[in-house]
């Protein structure tokens, strides 16, 4: 392998590649408006990413295995409001925590099974849970928020600060891209998973159940959409009906920015880390330089589609440097 | 002659899809060691007649012996267990992963976390052995060529000792070299002792390295031939008259 084969290979570490356009990003908006690496800001920026992010993680787990899930929105709205309503009924807010996190890994398990049974797309089965779990949350407290004041215990164990910029959202994030990258190079479900999502009929006939594959990661992605959405909530110490709207958007692009196939079989979950963080440092930083709100979406279209060809190309390149190494 | 005992036996194998009568009583037989060309037209009922064997499919009427013995292969799985891999043209590996993870997928080695080390070394050994020379096991299979990614899925049926391998139309969409370089390799795959089925609609690839080539026709095995008391034009002769015809 040259030195060239060996630069290439280096940036076609999607992670590597995203991480410069981070940087380049942050740098960008710090020359416009120094404002944006203040303390306060920064402090913003960690502790928000954190609960949107974890939810990208279990989006990008399901992209791997070859389904999408565009109700994470609505479950991480829903969550906040089933743990509120559980803890009204008398039961103690860690009970109340772990049966929310049940529900929503029973709503991922329905997702999942309706379809690899029915062989109807996930985006038409999750298309149906985001306005399903959306109206259950609406429905139950008639579109009016409600209070989240959780003890301090639970505060501090979910959203507490250790020191500065340094909250417990972020270990909870950082704890379960390494959980997850583990599985992806190291486990064997991490194989599993990636066979499924690029040819599930050749993993069929290598004795892969893949049905379980696709399951076990629609209720990774439910759940923690749930877990990033009790987060949010316990920040804010109320839980909006309308929490989480657009979210399974902004989470497939954190994704797919960071490098993840938008055709299954290949991802990573620390691309989807940086991925998530550049695209907080893009909605912060259009606020912060007083660019219309509005901007954001627009801004954030046109970096999923220079990213997706960048990899594209990338790869390209990289097979071709690498084939010739084969003898 | 004194014959072993079948490695595979089917008998009576039936099949219907809806309306479709796709096998018609076949009976096929593969001993140990031996390289069985499995010759026939587009819907002539190859692919169903192994994929009953490799356990995609429940036949409606029939019986599998392997070994002598009646085996229930419902699924992959079992056939799998059994010691039968089933190879399709370009449909063993998965092409974004490396070449040591496809050789060792759903069989991984390693306690609870994969010894990527020893998975990597012995598919450079195993692909050696079959005369495959590739520097890289952590190349991904798709920027390998259609004959090379043939040799990494032989290798990992004998890496497995695989005692039947089901090759399906393996030198399908290969160049007149590469061709020669996988047929090389199923030569060196039998000198290992390891029985295969070798599918195809070309006899000029099976005839060289087959010992017993059968014909199916709209369902129905309409010719066997033993390689040493046959040559290729009867072969010919029998799948353009479609008439039934033993030599055994």
């Amino acid at each position: 392998m040259g030195f060239y084969a060996g630069v290439l290979r280096v940036f076609q570490t999607k992670e590597v590649s995203v991480f410069i356009i981070f940087l380049g990003t942050t740098l960008f908006f710090f020359s416009l408006q120094p404002k944006f690496l203040s303390q306060t800001n920064v402090d913003v920026l960690v502790r928000i990413t954190p609960e949107l992010g974890i939810p990208a993680l279990g989006v990008t787990m399901l992209m791997i295995a070859g389904e999408f899930d565009i109700s994470i929105g609505s479950v991480f709205g829903l969550a906040p409001m089933m743990m509120a309503i559980i803890i009204e009924t008398g039961v103690n807010p860690w009970l109340s925590f772990l049966a929310t996190l049940g529900i929503c890994s029973f709503i991922g398990l329905a997702h999942g099974i309706i379809t690899v049974k029915s062989g109807i797309p996930s985006f038409i089965t999750t298309l149906g849970g985001l306005l399903i779990w959306r109206g259950v949350a609406l429905a139950v407290t008639g579109g009016l928020p409600k209070y989240f004041y959780m003890p301090e215990e639970f505060i501090s164990v979910t959203v507490g600060k250790l020191a500065p910029f340094v909250y417990m959202q972020e270990i909870w994030f950082l704890v379960i891209v390494a959980i997850f990258f583990i599985v992806l190079e190291k486990h064997r479900f991490g194989n599993w998973m990636r066979a499924t999502g690029s040819r599930k009929d050749i993993a069929r006939t290598m004795g892969i159940n893949t049905n379980f594959v696709k399951v076990t990661c629609f209720v990774l992605a439910s759940l923690l959409a749930g877990f990033g959405g009790i987060l949010q909530s316990t920040r804010m110490t109320t839980a909006l009906p309308n929490q989480g709207d657009g979210l399974e958007f902004d989470a497939i692009a954190a994704t797919v920015i960071g490098g993840t196939s938008l055709f299954g079989g290949a991802g990573t979950v620390v691309g989807t880390l940086v991925g998530e963080y550049l695209s907080r440092v893009i909605e912060n930083g259009l606020i912060i330089v007083r660019a219309p709100s509005y901007y954001f979406r627009l801004y954030i279209g046109i970096v999923i589609i220079v990213a997706v060809i960048a990899n594209v190309y990338l790869q390209r390149r990289v097979a071709r440097v690498r084939s010739v190494k084969v003898e | 002659m004194n014959k072993p005992t079948p490695l595979v036996e089917m008998v009576n194998i039936h099949k219907w899809f809806g309306k479709v009568y796709a096998l018609r009583g076949v009976d096929f037989k593969v001993y140990p060691a031996e390289v069985v060309g499995l010759v026939g037209d587009n819907g002539a009922g190859k692919s169903t007649l192994i994929k009953i064997l490799s356990g995609v499919y429940p036949p409606d009427r029939g019986e599998i012996l392997f070994e002598g013995k009646s085996a229930g292969i419902y699924s992959p799985k079992v056939a799998m267990r059994l010691g039968i891999e089933t190879m399709h043209q370009d449909q063993t590996l998965i092409p974004s992963l490396t070449i040591a993870r496809n050789m060792f997928l759903g069989r991984e080695l390693g306690g609870r976390l994969l010894d990527m080390k020893k998975m990597n070394s012995d598919s450079l050994k195993a692909m050696r052995e079959l005369g495959l020379i590739i520097a890289d096991p952590e190349v991904a299979v798709e920027a390998l060529s259609g004959g090379e990614r043939q040799g990494v899925a032989l290798s990992r049926a004998l890496y497995f000792k695989t005692k039947l391998i089901i090759l399906d139309e393996p030198t399908n969409n290969l160049s007149v070299k590469e061709t020669a370089k996988v047929l090389d390799i199923i030569r060196n795959l039998r000198e290992t002792g390891v029985t295969s089925i070798f599918i195809t609609h070309n006899i000029h690839h099976v005839y060289p390295i087959s010992d017993r080539i059968v014909i199916l026709s709209h369902g129905r095995k309409i010719c066997e031939f033993k390689k040493e008391k046959t040559s290729i034009e009867e072969i010919t002769e029998c799948i353009i008259s479609d008439r039934s015809m033993y030599r055994e």
